[in-house]
């Protein structure tokens, strides 16, 4: 590199649309249809969401800054095997955190913690992203695609938390705004997972009809 | 009638592109193509000449269903009038059942229609009659003290998820009264099932004796409460506590006869789902281990909402099996899971909503495997020789 090159700044509009991009127009829940599996099986409460946003921020951010690191060293072959291997370590890690601080939490979000291993999104991130480009970028990258996804979950989650327990975080708004009184009942539908698709899929249906870009073309 | 038009040819150019009233576009053609036949005809190419619309099927569905709705009425004032003992001539329980079920019919024609013209209005469409046929169904396939905010969520949830988001009437995967069924199942089971919400006004419980019990002749089954089911003509006549239209087996017959007489329903959904359901009831009976079990096939097919979903649910001809042999499998299927869910799985007090609605999702897959089993045979027939 030759050295009247200027650096570039850590937050260029470059790096900036790395974080923004998966949160709107390249979301990777409603746009690419990646891990839909976990934002169906922890919305049921806005609490779970939240931690499983912010763990898979965690994984997600630090597996893909030491797969970047790594990216030049790895032989192609056992690239996958590797992936994995961070992705698993950091994942444990992250479990066993939440078992130390938030065990009723964990308890909830049960095999789901174990199973961000799994999640598409990490993976294909890895692959497409981390294993091309330096370790800030990468950081980025990996933040906002967690994020992206993260907004996905919590938005799910405060849906069919407030709609099918009548609460937000647990707290109970519906019976302090007296509207049980009138008649009104929590809808048992929410609670069940296929209210998260359809949730999930009306989400999908008004971003594209804001974004007509994103509508697949036939 | 010339007035009348007049006034209407008076005032559509406000209705019109660039009128002062374009916003309410779809609801004045909605009302002119209601009160006149619209005067567009096709101007080129060549034609099937028919009178057959989607106009005249649906209110051909309509009429069918309205031996069914009339026995309704008159059935939620005999079962409320028999829950508290009084005696009460015919038309006291027509003119009380009539006062329940209106406030039911209202909503969902409202609420309905209401969204349906949004769509339209946003989508520049027409507003069809698509929603004719399905605004007389939910009330009839729902318990008569379903809270009527609860009913008019479960149409909000039907029309815009069960058709508008796969592109309105004709483009739908399920049928959307059905939808409206499953919603309001899932999301409220208090109000869907139970022995109390069968019977006008007993979740009170003012005025009933102690002894009465409101559970229909498939709950009092699946508690094996066998000997105290009513006699099966009871159950055929359809005075029977149950959802508003579904318990009269005879008026749903009327309607399937016209149904089948004027072509509208297809005939072999029908006889097959009957047949699926009459011979999972055999199959049941060969390996009764309890008394549901044993209950004999034939009064399967009078319980609950078995009649009335083989013959105007599994029938829509949109949600359903479009080739002829599809028919007989898609009819078949709904008939054996019918019987299969309500007698097997205790979660499930009535099966048919359920299967129907997933018989919807496998038409599209039947149909594919027919069509492709008929190319194949006619490439084959085609290349022997």
């Amino acid at each position: 590199m030759s050295k009247d090159k200027e650096r570039e700044p850590l937050f260029s509009s470059k790096n900036l649309k790395l974080l923004r991009e998966p949160l709107g127009e390249n979301n990777p829940i409603t746009v690419q249809v990646l891990g839909i599996c976990s934002a169906l099986a922890v919305t049921v409460k806005l609490k779970p969401s939240v931690v499983m946003a912010l763990s898979v921020v965690v994984v997600m951010a630090v597996s893909n800054v030491v797969v970047s690191l790594f990216r030049k060293t790895v032989p192609p072959r056992i690239r996958i095997i590797f992936q994995l291997v961070v992705i698993a370590m950091m994942v444990v890690l992250v479990d066993q955190v939440l078992k130390a601080f938030a065990f009723e939490v964990s308890k909830q979000l049960s095999v789901f913690v174990g199973l961000i291993i799994t999640n598409c999104i990490i993976m294909g991130r890895l692959e497409a992203f981390a294993l091309a480009n330096k370790p800030w970028e990468s950081l980025l990258d990996g933040i906002g695609n967690a994020a992206g996804y993260g907004l996905i979950l919590i938005t799910v989650g405060f849906f069919r938390e407030f709609l099918g327990s009548g609460t937000i975080f647990g707290y109970p708004v519906m019976e302090k705004l007296g509207i049980y009184n009138i008649g009104y009942e929590n809808n048992g539908f929410m609670i069940l997972p296929p209210m998260a698709l359809i949730t999930v899929g009306i989400i999908i249906w008004i971003q594209r009809s804001r974004n007509r870009d994103l509508v697949d073309k036939s | 009638m010339k007035a009348l038009r007049k006034q209407i040819d008076k005032i559509k150019p406000h209705f019109e592109k660039g009128g002062k009233l374009e916003k309410l576009h779809s609801l004045f053609d909605a009302i002119e193509v209601l009160i006149f036949v619209p005067d567009r005809v096709t101007s080129r190419g060549s034609h099937i000449r028919d009178g057959v619309d989607m106009k005249r099927v649906m209110i051909t569905v309509w009429i069918a269903l309205i031996p069914a709705m009339l026995f309704g009425i008159y059935n939620i004032g005999l079962q409320y009038y028999q829950s508290i003992n009084v005696e009460a001539g015919f038309w006291e329980m027509v003119w009380f059942g009539f006062l329940k079920f209106l406030p039911l019919l209202l909503v969902s024609y409202i609420v309905g229609l209401g969204i349906e013209i949004i769509f339209a209005q946003i989508r520049g469409h027409e507003v069809n009659e698509g929603y004719f046929v399905t605004g007389l169904l939910i009330p009839l396939i729902v318990p008569v003290d379903v809270p009527l905010w609860q009913l008019a969520l479960a149409v909000v949830f039907a029309v815009i998820i069960g058709k508008e988001v796969f592109g309105g009437t004709g483009m739908n995967i399920l049928n959307p009264a059905l939808v409206a069924r499953a919603f309001l199942f899932f999301s409220y089971p208090k109000w869907m099932s139970g022995d109390k919400v069968w019977i006008a006004n007993l979740v009170n419980g003012e005025g009933v004796a102690d002894t009465f019990s409101g559970a229909t002749p498939l709950a009092q089954a699946a508690l094996y409460e066998t000997d105290s089911m009513p006699s099966v003509m009871n159950m055929f006549l359809g005075t029977i506590p149950g959802s508003v239209g579904e318990t009269s087996t005879a008026a749903i017959l009327i309607g399937a006869l016209i149904l089948i007489y004027t072509g509208v329903g297809s005939w072999k959904i029908i006889v097959s789902a009957f047949a699926g359901g009459l011979g999972m009831g055999l199959l049941l009976n060969a390996f009764a281990v309890n008394p549901f079990m044993e209950i004999p096939a034939y009064q399967h097919l009078i319980m609950g909402g078995f009649a009335f979903g083989a013959v105007f649910m599994a029938t829509d001809p949109v949600s359903g099996s479009q080739t002829e042999t599809g028919k007989w499998i898609y009819g078949f299927m709904i008939g054996v899971l019918s019987i299969l869910i309500r007698v097997l799985n205790p979660a499930f007090p009535e099966g048919v909503f359920l299967a129907i609605l997933f018989m919807n999702v496998f038409a599209p897959l039947i149909d594919y495997y027919i069509i492709q089993a008929n190319i194949r045979r006619r490439l084959k027939r085609a290349t022997s020789n």
